[in-house]
């Protein structure tokens, strides 16, 4: 616990030292949806579409923190020196990713919230909730699913070079389109819906949206219940794999000298 | 395991042993390179509070085995074995024991304060934050960073920078502590407050271990109990300074301060010379010979070939033997 609290640190001081990152996690977002806001109101399309637009506007902050600052967070660590540190010190990897994850998704939440509050004065937004403690519930299993997703990633880029960067930077945008952030997920078809909801935001997005808005259900690409279970079960599988994967990875690395920088 | 167990342990084994130990780099493709053999059968046996070091060129080794010491790379063969744990299958072990510091590291985050960054790593150690944050305090004050504490990592010199890289791993109070080139880059002072920490906490904590690499002989010489040599990953002599220093004894070697030479491919052919090194010095025009001698019947050839060449003598010198003789001798050149 004190490895989480230790690495989880960074993360919340940072945030609160660096303000450009407020710059692009808060208000770069509010530029795309702004851009998508308002095509929906010269198409004269329904209130909820925009409040959908709003809402994935926010949650885009939490995807760019897992691509970013978790799946490539052991590629900078290499790259900086922390990481051999990090390596020899005797404890558990899934705690300084642990620590990482709830740092950021603390220091997102602030960012994601301000998107959305911002978001929702801009465009005159009414948020209905429906059901408070499963939207708390629903959340809860997105960010835990989708951070223990940053996890398994951050075991395979930590073998990385400078190719981390060039797949992370492959799987900012299409996921914007795959998990609909910006509209339903359902539109895509059932086909590729269902294969975007491998990445927890998919459905993450379908079951807040349906608990934020009165016409959300109509929209919806599965039942709140089933996309729940599902993310429940997204958090049991990615933690796993990301546990061994991370094993296999650093035995990998050890192996072949890839754990640490070629002038060290 | 109780701290009997473990005193009981460290009482009696080496602190680091390694048999045979070889790590060899494959190339990821056949065209990038041929295969490496950092590492060739190294056998070593460091005692617990032994400060202990490792000298050799660049490329030499002294890094991979290092990293293989602080689990952070396997070998290829052979076994390596640190507070009497096999680094390959008990490294969660051999982790509690060790905590290792590199120079030039910029380890930690420029955002965080000196203090902070500290406390980041003490809490991978499981240390508690009163215990930490008391040690840093105190240990910065050793290190002259104590107007530092808040200062931002970022705003650091690199010396400073060096001082709380050096803090950061002793402040967890390892068993055993990897030190690569620890005072690498930095000015007279700096390396002069480290050199004397890692006396102070030896003095302090007899049964503690500091293996230690360096490109600094006089740091060697200086600082370390016993001393190997590596070069193309073997081990080459391992003893206290004063012995090898011995092993060279029965030379004579003469330093000579010449007006710029012509030629100096002459100068290891003479009768007598075992070893010849020189170096150009540009700014006074001055080209420094440095010979080790079996004996000194080739003296008088030497200064003839360097007056043959209309060159002039401006010092000539008879020295005890260094460790850099030492080193020269077994490596057949000098550190660079």
């Amino acid at each position: 616990m004190r490895a989480v609290k230790g690495r989880a640190y960074p993360r919340i001081v940072g945030a609160q030292r660096e303000p450009s990152w407020v710059f692009f996690e808060v208000v770069l977002p509010l530029f795309t949806v702004a851009a998508y806001a308002y095509v929906y109101q010269f198409m004269d399309a329904k209130d909820e579409l925009i409040g959908y637009v709003v809402l994935g506007g926010a949650m885009t902050a939490f995807w760019l923190n897992v691509l970013w600052a978790m799946a490539a967070q052991f590629y900078w660590e290499k790259e900086i020196g922390n990481l051999q540190l990090y390596l020899i010190a005797p404890i558990s990897r899934m705690s300084i990713l642990a620590g990482m994850a709830l740092g950021g998704m603390f220091a997102t939440t602030v960012n994601a919230t301000s998107t959305l509050v911002i978001g929702a004065l801009i465009f005159n937004i009414a948020f209905h909730i429906v059901d408070p403690l499963m939207l708390v519930a629903i959340f809860v299993a997105t960010m835990v699913a989708l951070y223990g997703m940053g996890m398994m990633f951050a075991s395979l880029y930590m073998l990385f070079g400078r190719e981390a960067h060039h797949l992370s930077n492959l799987l900012t945008d299409p996921v914007y389109l795959t998990s609909g952030f910006f509209f339903p997920v359902k539109y895509l078809g059932a086909f590729v819906a269902a294969g975007a909801s491998l990445i927890p935001i998919t459905l993450g997005l379908d079951a807040l949206r349906q608990l934020f808005f009165t016409g959300g259900a109509e929209d919806a690409f599965l039942p709140l219940g089933t996309e729940l279970l599902i993310l429940v079960g997204l958090c049991a599988v990615f933690l796993v794999l990301a546990h061994y994967s991370l094993r296999y990875m650093e035995y990998l690395g050890k192996a072949t000298g890839r754990l640490t920088l070629r002038w060290q | 395991m109780p701290s009997n167990e473990k005193s009981a342990r460290m009482d009696k084994t080496p602190a680091v042993m390694t048999e045979a130990l070889t790590r060899v780099f494959e190339p990821k493709k056949k065209k990038e390179g041929s295969t490496v053999r950092a590492l060739n059968s190294v056998d070593l046996r460091i005692e617990q509070g032994e400060l202990f070091g490792i000298l050799g060129p660049n490329g030499a080794g002294k890094t991979t085995l290092l990293k293989i010491l602080s689990t952070l790379l396997l070998p290829t063969s052979g076994k390596a074995y640190v507070a009497g744990f096999d680094v390959e299958n008990r490294f969660t072990e051999v982790r509690q024991r060790i905590n290792m510091v590199s120079g030039g590291e910029i380890s930690g985050y420029g955002l965080l304060t000196v203090k902070e960054n500290l406390w980041m790593f003490s809490q991978f150690y499981g240390i508690k934050s009163k215990v930490a944050l008391q040690r840093i305090d105190d240990m910065l004050k050793d290190f002259g960073l104590g107007d530092k504490k808040d200062a931002k990592v970022r705003t650091l010199s690199t010396g400073q920078r060096q001082k709380m890289n050096v803090i950061r791993g002793f402040i967890t109070d390892p068993d055993i502590i990897f030190l690569d080139e620890p005072t690498l880059g930095l000015d007279v002072n700096a390396s002069r407050v480290i050199r004397d920490f890692i006396l102070g906490w030896l003095k302090e904590h007899p049964t503690k271990t500091v293996v230690l690499t360096t490109h600094y002989m006089v740091e060697a010489d200086e600082l370390c109990d016993r001393i190997a040599i590596i070069d193309n990953g073997r081990i080459l002599a391992c003893d206290s300074p004063e012995r090898l220093k011995k092993m060279v004894r029965m030379n004579t070697t003469l330093s000579m301060d010449v007006s710029r030479l012509k030629d100096t491919s002459v100068f290891g052919r003479f009768p007598g010379v075992e070893n010849f090194t020189f170096t150009e010095d540009g700014e006074k025009g001055l080209t420094r010979l440095r010979f080790v001698m079996r004996d000194e019947s080739g003296v008088s050839d030497i200064i003839s070939a360097v007056l043959g060449q209309g060159s002039r003598i401006e010092s000539l010198q008879k020295t005890e033997p260094t460790l850099e003789d030492v080193f020269i001798k077994m490596v057949g050149k000098g550190l660079d």
